[in-house]
């Protein structure tokens, strides 16, 4: 015990604590936005466009208006004006918004009124008493549809062409040549939490209720269309049922904060699951055309990555689909070009690694078409092509342990020995077996953060900071890193966390979340300790005098002398004899643009697929997944490994089951509910392993960190393709692989 | 939502009384009307709550073999009755390869029947489905229709009945017992379930007001109990509806077919009962060359409604699969993965 005590002794970080708020979501205590019923609290519906394109001619507002209980109805007609045209972009990040602005229809599932009623249920029958009338025109909705244009930048100023090298002379020259095309599908966030708000107006102070991925942007948006003081906005987000992208920007949950102005009283909207389907974003359909040209011992010699994608007639947002071709392959040429179509659907936006997901199905596909073509394991065929530099860059990477992760991935899942043939493998059962591979990769970012720290005289101490638990385990994660921060033991930390009025953490998005606030967290800290140390080190009656501000450590609640453990004093005997109540320290974590600079920074993997696929009956199950992945310094090994689970789930979804089915006529959604939108339950998903591969890097921040939300939907969703193929022969190229691609 | 009416009746008699009024309907668990209340698919003007009836939810093994199962007995309920899944075991292999645990909890027998299509223009209250609106047209046609059925569809609906359960009941001469205003009265459940033809509105025998009491299995549906099994392809491994789906039951003396019986699931507005196959078994041996032979005079009708061609060549194979397994005969142990193709099969029944 005493062994295990020591280990732990100023060393929370790599320890797998438990989730701190597991307790409270297990016993339903935890309490999200939609929980929250302040007094004089009306109910808000949306009423939601059922054509794609044209304009609203009639809402029987009058109808809705009779119905008992209704107390307003909420239309272009009466909506509270706005100090901002919601088609204003000049708030950063900002995505136009359906704001009851006029009678259009952009696209179908858009808000065409709210209906405020004393209780839900009269709301949602005065949301259906507006019986639309509408004058409809033609509308566009296929990746066909439209005339292609080149996009001035994809995702967030990527680049739209980027030629490296000299593709047709590397395509020429190869011995071997691939040619194919993927289309990946029109998907939504689906998180388990519905968008919605609670909102209270004092005055022009707004309170807010609403599961936020990104506070600090919230408030710039909300402060702007409402003419307000982003200090005058109080946004409280303890918990998030998920968000996966879709809570990052502000949407119709405006909608709510207007109805609540309109009523001069507070006002809960919460989205139907079939109204997340529209207004809330989405990852738009691609279709990639992948060249690749090989010489006889496999090593590439051309990459070309073509992307088409949609976005919406009102707005810009286009998967960045052929970013990973970048990064992952060394080729002396590399081409990746994109192009879309304006389509009369909600735009699109940021949906569980926007680009790297759709894209690493495709590109982990036809290298493996390559490979197949070489006549070389698929996974020896990725070593030989294993980029040493970043290929389009030429930069070296600040850490990559990716051929560590090939090694025991394959180790463990027993890839040796796997034929090279397909349909070569059968079960006990004469099940078709195969096994896939896929390399996993997701760029390290960093966004900018803040966090206060404080020690107190009773030997706690506090942090603050406004981060965001979407359920990764922030509340558990941060706090570890706060402990060791400030030398003090978890359980003797106050954390606070989740709301709009404490330092802004930055976004939780871009797998950035741990890197950003924990990287303020632990610059906070360090200024607590550094003050609190000049302290102890100017007092004659300290033993610590003289020691020397480098000369002293912090742990478990005392300055120690770095180079005499005997000499030592507790935090809380330097406040007192100081006079102080406490001491502060603030810090703030951001990119450093000399390492984008000087490095490529990425996080790894290596995902190895076993599916099994009935023969006669086409259907396909992922039996066993193993991920191993690099991506520095683990804060929580327990944390972490439940991220890679999620993500390799959301890969085995993105291969076997995710698509939304769209009417081409109507532009409708047609399987809007979560019995018809698949995505995986635990049947689909019989054994999940994630290795962490050890990894050092002390270049990507300051706490070596590099993020683990994302990375494991990349790698999979391609491992489980290619394991369908090893399994039947058959190449499924459109995604998900559906019975009838098989049979 | 809109107002309604709710009652509670405490009989059957008053329950018939009650759902006499136009615009009834009877609520058992609500785990499909709730739903299409929710989204406006449903509007009924009163509720009649059955929870709160004497009996009607337990089984009763008669002493001929057969068995009578109260129409408000739960799917799990039933599923896990020791006697009746030695009996019937391909029905409760059905009935725990449908929905979730959950819902299998609280659904009842006669809601199983009476559930209504997933088609999604059905569902979609801004589409034109003949089912909702009689006359209103079929957006089915023409739009996203991989799922929609090859079997007894019109020009009017290609809807199909999504419920597992009353597959194997279908093949195994199932009888429904009704309530009415005009007393009581069975129907097999082969004449129970209506093909759309011009009225797709009617989806089933039921007159206004009558209420399905119970289900008879007759004494000789247990006679296959041997070799009894349903097979469903779905799109994930559980919690989904059928793609297709077959139950199939075999009686063998000496290696040969004296009685067989083989239904479709997911292929038509009604579990589809294939008697044409069921009579070119008689007498075969029980392997994959007459299997085979069975399906295709099962499919000899089917035609798609729009993309699903697939569809029917799946069936056939779905149904020599749900056939080659009942051969080998019904195993000892419900599998883990019930109806599943990924159920362990000893000694392995693929290619």
């Amino acid at each position: 015990m005493a062994e295990i005590a020591r280990m732990r002794h100023g060393s929370s970080i790599g320890q797998p604590l438990t989730r701190r708020d597991g307790l409270l979501k297990v016993t339903g205590r935890a309490r999200y936005a939609a929980d929250n019923h302040p007094p004089g609290m009306l109910h808000a519906v949306l009423a939601e466009s059922r054509i794609a394109r044209g304009r609203v001619a009639f809402l029987d507002v009058e109808a809705a208006r009779a119905h008992s209980g209704v107390v307003e109805v909420m239309t272009p007609a009466n909506r509270p004006p706005l100090a901002q045209d919601p088609d204003d972009k000049s708030v950063p990040f900002s995505f136009r918004l359906d704001l009851l602005q006029n009678d259009r229809v952009r696209y179908a599932g858009q808000p065409i009124a709210v209906v405020i009623a004393e209780t839900l249920e009269a709301a949602t029958e005065g949301a259906a008493l507006l019986a639309p009338r509408y004058e409809a025109e033609p509308a566009e909705v296929l990746l066909d549809a439209a005339e292609a244009f080149v996009p001035p930048a994809v995702g967030v100023g990527g680049l739209a062409e980027l030629w490296h090298g000299d593709v047709e002379t590397g395509l020429a020259q190869a011995a071997q040549r691939i040619e194919a095309t993927y289309e990946t599908p029109l998907q939504f966030h689906n998180a388990m939490e519905p968008h919605g708000v609670v909102a209270a107006w004092d005055g022009d102070v707004l309170s807010l209720d609403m599961p936020t991925q990104g506070f600090a942007l919230t408030q710039a948006r909300l402060a702007a269309l409402f003419g307000i003081r982003t200090e005058d906005i109080h946004i409280r987000s303890p918990f998030i049922g998920g968000g996966f992208g879709s809570k990052l920007l502000t949407g119709p949950q405006v909608l709510g904060i207007l109805a609540a102005r309109l009523v001069g009283r507070p006002v809960k909207l919460v989205l139907r699951r079939a109204q997340m389907y529209g207004p809330v974003t989405h990852r738009a359909p691609t279709r990639q055309r992948l060249r690749l040209g090989a010489a006889q011992d496999g090593a590439l010699t051309a990459i070309h990555h073509h992307v088409r994608t949609a976005t919406s007639r009102f707005d810009d947002f286009f998967e960045p689909s052929a970013s990973v071709s970048h990064t992952l392959y060394a080729a002396p040429a590399i081409a990746t070009t994109n192009e879309a179509v304006r389509l009369d659907t909600g735009t699109p936006g940021f949906m569980r690694a926007p680009g790297e997901a759709s894209g690493s199905i495709a590109l982990e596909s036809a290298i493996d078409e390559m490979a197949e073509a070489c006549g070389i394991d698929p996974l020896e065929f990725r070593l030989r092509n294993y980029a040493e530099v970043e290929p389009v860059s030429g930069k070296p990477f600040s850490s990559k342990a990716l051929r560590e992760c090939y090694a025991e991935g394959a180790a463990r899942f027993g890839w040796a020995g796997r034929p090279l043939a397909p349909r070569q493998m059968r079960d006990e059962d004469g099940l078709l077996v195969g096994w896939g591979v896929g390399t996993a990769t997701f760029p390290a970012l960093m966004f900018h953060g803040q966090a206060r720290a404080v020690l107190r005289r009773d030997g706690t101490g506090l942090v603050e900071t406004g981060a965001h638990d979407m359920g990764q385990g922030a509340w558990t994660a941060l706090v570890q890193i706060a402990a060791d921060s400030l030398g003090l033991d978890p359980d003797r930390l106050e954390f606070r966390s989740g709301s709009s009025d404490l330092p802004d953490a930055g976004i939780a998005g871009g797998s950035a979340h741990t890197a950003t606030a924990g990287g303020a967290i632990q610059a906070a800290g360090e200024q607590a300790i550094a003050r609190l140390t000049e302290l102890a080190v100017a007092d004659p009656r300290s033993p610590l005098f003289g020691a020397g501000n480098i000369g002293v450590v912090a742990r478990g609640g005392r300055l120690v002398r770095w180079d005499d453990e005997s000499r030592s004093e507790a935090f809380a005997d330097i406040l007192a004899r100081a006079g102080l109540a406490e001491i502060e320290g603030r810090g703030s974590a951001a990119t450093d643009p000399a390492m984008v600079e000087r490095y490529a920074m990425y996080a790894h993997g290596a995902v190895f697929a076993e599916v099994k696929v009935d023969p006669e009956l086409g259907q396909i199950r992922a039996t066993r997944l193993v991920g191993a992945f690099a991506a520095g310094r683990i804060i929580n090994p327990r944390l972490v490994r439940s991220q890679y689970y999620g993500g390799m789930i959301w890969g085995l979804s993105f291969a076997l089951h995710e698509r939304a089915v769209l009417d081409s006529r109507t532009g409708r959604v047609m399987n809007a509910d979560l019995a018809e939108y698949h995505v995986p339950v635990n049947a689909d998903v019989p054994s999940l392993e994630a290795i962490l591969i050890e990894e050092e890097d002390p270049h990507v921040n300051a706490l070596g960190i590099k993020g683990v939300g994302e990375i494991g939907i990349t790698g999979t969703a391609g491992a489980i393709a290619n394991a369908v193929w090893h399994a039947t022969g058959v190449r499924a190229r459109r995604f998900p692989v559906a019975v009838e691609h098989l049979v | 939502m809109n107002r309604f009416e709710y009652v509670r009746p405490r009989s059957v008699a008053e329950a018939v009384a009650a759902a006499a009024v136009p615009g009834s309907a009877y609520l058992a668990a609500g785990t499909n009307l709730l739903d299409l209340m929710k989204i406006g698919v449903a509007r009924p003007a009163r509720l009649v709550d059955l929870n709160h009836l004497p009996g009607l939810d337990g089984i009763e093994h008669l002493p001929d073999g057969g068995a009578q199962i109260g129409a408000r007995m739960r799917n799990a309920d039933l599923a896990y009755d020791p006697a009746f899944r030695r009996r019937f075991p391909a029905v409760a292999e059905a009935l725990l390869s449908g929905a979730s645990a959950q819902l299998r909890n609280a659904a009842t027998v006669g809601g199983n029947l009476l559930q209504r299509t997933r088609c999604a223009y059905f569902q979609d209250t801004a589409s034109a489905c003949n089912k909702r609106r009689p006359g209103s047209g079929c957006d089915a046609r023409g739009g996203e229709n991989r799922l929609h059925a090859v079997l007894g569809w019109s020009e009017s609906c290609i809807a199909t009945h999504p419920s597992d359960f009353c597959v194997p009941l279908v093949a195994l001469g199932a009888v429904v017992e009704i309530e009415g205003p005009a007393g009581r009265r069975e129907v097999p459940l082969r004449d129970f379930h209506l093909l759309p033809g011009a009225t797709p509105e009617r989806e089933s025998v039921l007159a206004p007001g009558e209420l399905v009491v119970a289900l008879r299995l007759p004494a000789e549906a247990a006679g296959f109990a041997a070799h009894a099994r349903y097979v469903k392809l779905r799109e994930r491994t559980s919690y989904a509806f059928a793609v297709v789906s077959a139950a199939a039951c075999l009686r063998l003396e000496e290696g040969r077919i004296v009685a067989s019986r083989l239904a479709l699931g997911g292929v038509a507005a009604k579990p589809w009962r294939a008697e044409a196959a069921e009579a070119a078994l008689a007498g075969a041996t029980p392997d994959a060359a007459s299997f085979r032979r069975a399906a295709e005079i099962a499919l000899a009708e089917a035609r798609p409604s729009g993309d699903n061609a697939f569809k029917i060549e799946l069936a056939r194979r779905i149904a020599v699969r749900a056939l080659l397994l009942a051969a080998a005969g019904t195993p000892d142990r419900l599998p883990a993965l019930p109806a599943s193709p990924f159920a362990s099969v000893p000694g392995g029944f693929h290619g």
